[in-house]
């Protein structure tokens, strides 16, 4: 899985933070979204899956197919 | 496509309707799914219509809510620009506009809100609501011909247009009769904050003030009548509010009742469900019926649906979340703002960047924040689970 972000159109929800930590992170400054794994291990997969859905920006867009080695 | 039955089909093909399918997909469900919509875009979010779309510095397209391929993956039947026009629960079909009659297991209504109108007002040119790409393309256009604005109504929509309008350079006034703008979502002590914020940036703010009538040149509206004197205006956006896009449903037998009326579960009655603006559920941690129009709640409510049609059965129960932005602030909502008194936990109102906590018997009830986005995230967990 290749996870990534429109960072334009985020808005800074924490949404995504709170359903994959070890994922997302947001900015201190104005809470833009910031990146930590863009090829998360498979046990993170569910979570970003629910973070990608929840985001209510649809800032985050998953390439399932791509494998993660 | 007459006879064809798909296993969910999904009424409303925008934030609630696409989140609901691509909820069902990731919880496993191999059915058939086939998505209906009024509009004839593939799904767009409407948050940024009201801000950078209206401003120029999106282009509508950014706007989109997946890519095409996205929306491919999910492998539905996506059905634009077509309307259901009614719908047999007994026979377990919806029909469309054209005559189409579509047969559904489940089906998921899912078709938000139309703007609320002054009949005064309406049909006049230069008169604007803003609910679609269309509109905000209208009023873009409007508003770069024009000097002077009114805008009606300063709940949340009224006053992202107003800063909107001020930030093209316009003469801007926002005009409610309710005391302070968006005092209905946030409470006095926010409202006062937000007036202040519209007036420090030159909107002029007419709270306590009713309009009564347009005034008309040669079918275009040139200004307003109201209790506080008649304003000159090239234009005037009417935002005072939406109502449930339920009039497709008024021979169906279901419940409606200022939106869809539903149980605990978002079920409608037997199979059938309402997601989003649309719905209006039985809140279990609140004792009683909600309908909230929110984005958050539009994707939160489709994975309860999507988990309830799979047999989940569980209640939904959300903490609502909001956000706006006007005049370069971001405020964030969490939970019930007017429950009780504010306490500021972080910054300062004065710098516009704060963070306040809403107290009822000594427990959490409501979150905001200016311009702290991590605050609020952090402090939205004081929240406590009885006050959901
Ligand atoms: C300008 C604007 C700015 C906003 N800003 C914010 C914000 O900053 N923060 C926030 O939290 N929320 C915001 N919102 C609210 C948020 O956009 C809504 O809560 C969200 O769009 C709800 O999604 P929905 O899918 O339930 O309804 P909608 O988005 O209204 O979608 C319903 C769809 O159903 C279609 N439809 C209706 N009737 C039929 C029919 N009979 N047959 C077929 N299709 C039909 C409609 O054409 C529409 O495409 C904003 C809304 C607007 C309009
Ligand atoms: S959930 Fe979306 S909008 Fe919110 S911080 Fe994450 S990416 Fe940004």
């Amino acid at each position: 899985m290749k996870v990534e972000i429109e960072e334009f159109k985020c808005v800074g929800a924490g949404h995504c933070v709170v359903a994959a930590p070890e994922v997302f992170d947001q900015r201190d400054d104005d809470g833009v979204v910031i990146l930590l794994d863009a090829d998360p291990p498979e046990h993170e997969h569910e979570n970003t899956r629910e973070a990608a859905q929840l985001c209510p920006a649809a800032a985050i867009l998953l390439l399932e197919k791509a494998t993660s080695t | 496509m007459s006879g064809a039955v798909t296993d969910v089909l999904v009424v409303g093909a925008s934030a609630a309707g696409l989140a609901t399918a691509e909820a069902l997909r990731r919880k496993g469900f191999t059915g058939s799914l086939c998505l209906v919509g009024e509009e004839p875009h593939a799904p767009y979010d409407r948050p940024p219509l009201s801000k950078k779309v209206l401003t120029g510095q999106w282009t509508a397209e950014q706007a989109a809510l997946r890519p095409p391929e996205v929306i491919a993956a999910l492998d539905a039947d996506v059905v634009l620009g077509a309307r259901a026009s009614g719908v047999d629960t007994a026979a377990a079909e919806v029909e469309l506009e054209d005559g189409r009659r579509l047969g559904y297991g489940h089906l998921v209504i899912a078709t938000g809100l139309v703007p609320r109108v002054l009949p005064a007002f309406a049909g006049l040119a230069g008169v604007h609501t803003l609910r679609t790409v269309e509109d905000t393309a209208a009023l873009r256009a409007d508003l770069l011909a024009a000097r002077e604005v009114v805008v009606l109504g300063a709940g949340v929509l009224g006053c992202e247009i107003a800063a909107t309008a001020r930030a093209l350079g316009l003469r801007t006034t926002m005009v409610d009769p309710a005391p302070l703008p968006m005092v209905a979502q946030v409470g006095a002590e926010v409202g006062g904050f937000l007036a202040d914020l519209h007036r420090d940036q030159g909107v002029e703010v007419l709270t306590g003030t009713k309009a009564h009538a347009p005034v008309v040149a040669d079918g275009r509206v040139t200004g307003v009548v109201t209790s506080a004197g008649t304003l000159d205006a090239d234009v005037v956006v009417v935002a005072i509010g939406s109502t449930p896009a339920t009039g497709w449903l008024a021979d169906s037998g279901l419940g409606i009742d200022d939106g869809v009326v539903c149980d605990s579960r978002c079920r409608a009655a037997e199979n059938v469900w309402a997601v989003g603006d649309v719905a209006r559920w039985h809140h279990e941690g609140w004792d009683r019926s909600a309908r909230m129009e929110n984005r958050t709640n539009a994707t939160e409510q489709a994975l309860a649906v999507a988990g309830n049609i799979l047999g989940a059965d569980r209640a939904y129960t959300p903490v609502p979340y909001f956000w706006t932005d006007q005049h370069g602030v971001r405020v964030q909502v969490h939970g019930d703002l007017l429950g009780g008194p504010l306490r500021v936990v972080d910054g300062d109102p004065r710098d516009r960047k704060f963070v306040a906590v809403a107290e009822r018997d000594g427990a959490v009830v409501g979150v905001v924040g200016w311009n702290s986005a991590k605050g609020v995230r952090t402090a939205r967990q004081l929240i406590t689970a009885d006050h959901r």
